[in-house]
């Protein structure tokens, strides 16, 4: 058995509090949603259950992409006990203020019934999460492949200040700069809400542009290239122009790919802007402008020196979120994430200011 | 910054550049017609069909063709008179390699897409390579039909004229796939090199999220692309199973590189378990087997930041000198990349990684 990290083993390590932008909350088990879903749709699942999109069926290592230590010892799966959460994450890392990422049920295929699971799962996350923890805030868990009921849903339940943010994920069924998502970004701007890719998802097609790889570590690495895309069609297709303040924050993509993007972008640009002439700037400017990025997981560069570069070449140090991904396998830890010591300032504002800034903690 | 060392490709001595992506394109279907089976050239007469498009480019996209390039009778890259007017002689290319574009990925009914191929070799053969000794040419294959691409390597790959092998990046299945077994082991059988290039027509969307609006967005994702291939390559064992393996990215930037090594060799220490095989981090296999083209340069806003992503590289033998004739990007390597560099690494770039990598023999003199 795993050792379990307490807050008394933990706590000398950790200085200022942490604001962690990407933690992970799950139901302890499938029935303990029904009670938050109307009673036709406790019935469709009672009879048929939820399907999305197969062929991602590939062996992996970590039951639940989870810490051998983060199951609970009452039962549940990871991140579903909030006791257990407490112990292990917000006490023994100090955690003033964490953001809830419940990556369940919002990319059915039908869409009526990701509608309904989502606003059951963001009633479920107000009355488990958010009523008994006042360190915690919410993503709105939204039907996203259909603009119109996932704008509803924002509007319904961002009235509730607590949820902090508007959670998509990395592979769509479309590019997300396409219009079809434009209400859902609508809504966000009028409720004044930031929008977050979060890693994962399956749009139905192969996880590549070059097919359907054969391992869980190119589905895993090939993440990137999926948050990679998403910055490209949003860039692209004039979102920025469309919605002039609208904020999106990448979550577990890493960034170090970023600056190289921006470079081929604005290269890109300079031969095929007659293309796009709903393009007023250069991509990377509507990218400094408009995006965010949390941490997790950290690139690490073969020498120290150029994770520096790599900060130096994003100029997005105002940008950058500090997030554990707990209970996920891949966990950063706080006192650890870094491949370099960072200069106090700049670290300061990674671990909490910039998402208190964004997120008007 | 640097300041430039002074030293301009243009009047670089006479047998220290080779040009490692040049398009020779088939100017019609009719230029084929000396080189099919009469019953492709009565179908091709008779019906719509008039075999695969020329290019992976827009027609008439501002990056498809530069100025000048486009002879009176055909598709820009058609005229050999063109490329040596423009690229072969003005340079001083000692030796340029030709990557035909002929979109045969994209016929789905098997027997054209092996008879269009073979075409488009014998073509490549009798107009290009057998006319002009500074030319070396790329065999163009039907990688969506494994055993027969493999069929058509064996078939002309002992032509001293061709030196490798062309993959569009875009493919249907990741070419580290057991499907492109025989594919591979008739590249290692042929000691040829993989050049996987820029494109493709495999029918499945560029994006794991589908299909983009723009040409901007699939040309900017294409980077992408190619490391979703070298993922593959290297998880799959390819390397492992042929260890001689040689792979040229073709205009496929570079740029990004360095950032997608680190993250696939985090991702390595994690989850090698699933991948055994995989015997060292994914960075060693790549610096030794892969080598990539400077064009497009994508390059960063500033000189010392390009210096810096290319030391990133951890390498001096991994870019390749390439126009990408008759290609037009915003920037020119050899105006933009080549004067800042020291000459040791100028000279691997102009001509010595690719007389490594395509076993090209040195002039004497």
């Amino acid at each position: 058995m795993a050792t379990t990290l307490t807050r008394e083993q933990t706590r000398t390590r950790v200085k200022p509090a942490v604001i962690d932008g990407d933690i992970h909350n799950d139901l302890p088990s499938p029935q303990a949603l029904l009670p938050f879903l109307p009673a036709e749709w406790r019935d469709y699942h009672a009879r048929f259950g939820t399907f999305g999109y197969s062929a991602t069926a590939y062996p992996r290592i970590n039951p639940n992409a989870a810490r051998h230590d983060a199951w609970p010892p009452g039962g549940g799966n990871p991140g579903s006990s909030l006791t257990f959460m407490r112990e292990q994450l917000l006490d023994a890392w100090n955690i003033e203020y964490g953001i809830l990422n419940c990556l369940i049920g919002a990319g059915a295929r039908r869409l009526d019934q990701s509608a309904a699971v989502a606003q059951a799962i963001n009633e479920w996350q107000v009355a488990t999460w958010l009523d008994p923890e006042p360190r915690l805030r919410a993503s709105l868990v939204v039907p996203y492949e259909d603009g119109q009921l996932a704008a509803a849903e924002i509007d319904r339940a961002a009235r509730d200040r607590r949820f902090v943010q508007v959670l998509l994920i990395a592979r769509t069924a479309e590019p997300l700069g396409r219009r079809k998502y434009w209400p859902l970004y609508e809504a966000a701007v009028r409720n004044d809400l930031p929008i977050g890719i979060h890693f994962g998802g399956s749009g139905g097609f192969p996880f590549t542009g070059a097919g359907r790889p054969s391992y869980y570590i190119e589905d895993h690495a090939g993440m990137a290239q999926a948050f990679q895309s998403q910055v490209v069609s949003l860039v692209c297709e004039g979102v920025f122009e469309q919605f002039p303040t609208l904020k999106i924050v990448m979550i577990e993509g890493g960034f170090a790919w970023l600056p190289p993007l921006m470079w081929r972008l604005d290269a890109a640009y300079g031969r095929l802007r007659a293309e796009t002439p709903h393009l007023k700037r250069l991509p990377s400017e509507y990218i400094r402008e408009h995006f965010w990025i949390t941490t997790q997981p950290m690139e690490e560069p073969t020498k120290p020196a150029q994770f520096h570069q790599l900060l130096d070449q994003l100029g997005m140090s105002d940008r950058l979120i500090f997030a554990t991904d707990y209970p996920h396998w891949d966990f950063d830890a706080p006192d650890q994430a870094f491949p370099v010591r960072l200069d106090p300032d700049l670290e300061r504002r990674i671990m909490a200011d910039n998402a208190k800034g964004l997120y008007k903690f | 910054m640097l300041v430039p060392s002074g030293e301009a490709i243009a009047v670089a001595a006479p047998g220290a550049l080779i040009d490692c992506d040049v398009h020779n394109a088939v100017p019609s279907v009719e230029a084929l017609f000396p080189y099919l089976p009469r019953y492709w050239v009565e179908h091709v007469q008779q019906s719509v069909f008039k075999g695969a498009g020329s290019t992976y480019y827009p027609p008439n996209a501002p990056v498809t063709a530069r100025p000048g390039s486009i002879p009176p009778d055909g598709p820009p890259g058609s005229s050999l008179v063109l490329l040596r007017d423009q690229v072969l002689d003005p340079l001083g290319v000692e030796v340029a390699i030709l990557n035909c574009l002929y979109a045969i990925d994209s016929l789905r009914n098997p027997e054209a897409a092996v008879a269009f191929a073979s075409a488009v070799n014998d073509w490549q053969i009798a107009e290009w390579l057998d006319r002009e000794p500074r030319l070396r040419g790329s065999i163009v294959v039907p990688p969506q039909l494994p055993e027969l691409a493999a069929r058509e390597i064996d078939r002309v790959g002992d032509h001293p004229g061709f030196v490798q092998v062309l993959l569009p990046a875009r493919s249907e299945h990741p070419y580290g796939s057991r499907l492109f077994r025989p594919l591979w082991e008739a590249i290692d059988r042929r000691k040829l090199v993989a050049g996987i290039h820029f494109g493709g027509a495999p029918g499945n969307p560029p994006f794991p999220s589908g299909w983009p609006s723009h040409y901007f967005e699939e040309y900017a994702g294409m980077a992408q692309v190619f490391q979703s291939q070298l993922a593959s390559i290297v998880s799959e064992g390819v390397l492992d199973l042929f260890p001689t393996t040689r792979i040229a990215l073709l205009e496929s930037g570079f740029t990004w590189l360095p950032a997608f090594m680190w993250r696939f060799d985090k991702e390595w220490r994690n989850l090698r378990q699933l991948v055994p095989w995989v015997k060292r981090a994914p960075s060693a296999y790549i610096r030794e087997h892969v080598r990539l083209t400077v064009q497009p340069l994508d390059s960063p806003p500033t000189t010392e930041e390009l210096l810096t992503t290319i030391e990133e590289l951890g390498s001096d033998d991994l870019l390749l000198f390439a126009t990408d004739y008759p290609h037009r990007h915003r920037a020119d390597p050899a105006r933009d990349l080549l004067p800042y560099l020291p000459e040791t690494l100028a000279r691997k770039i102009r001509h010595e990684n690719a007389r490594a990598l395509y076993g090209l023999t040195v002039v004497a003199g």
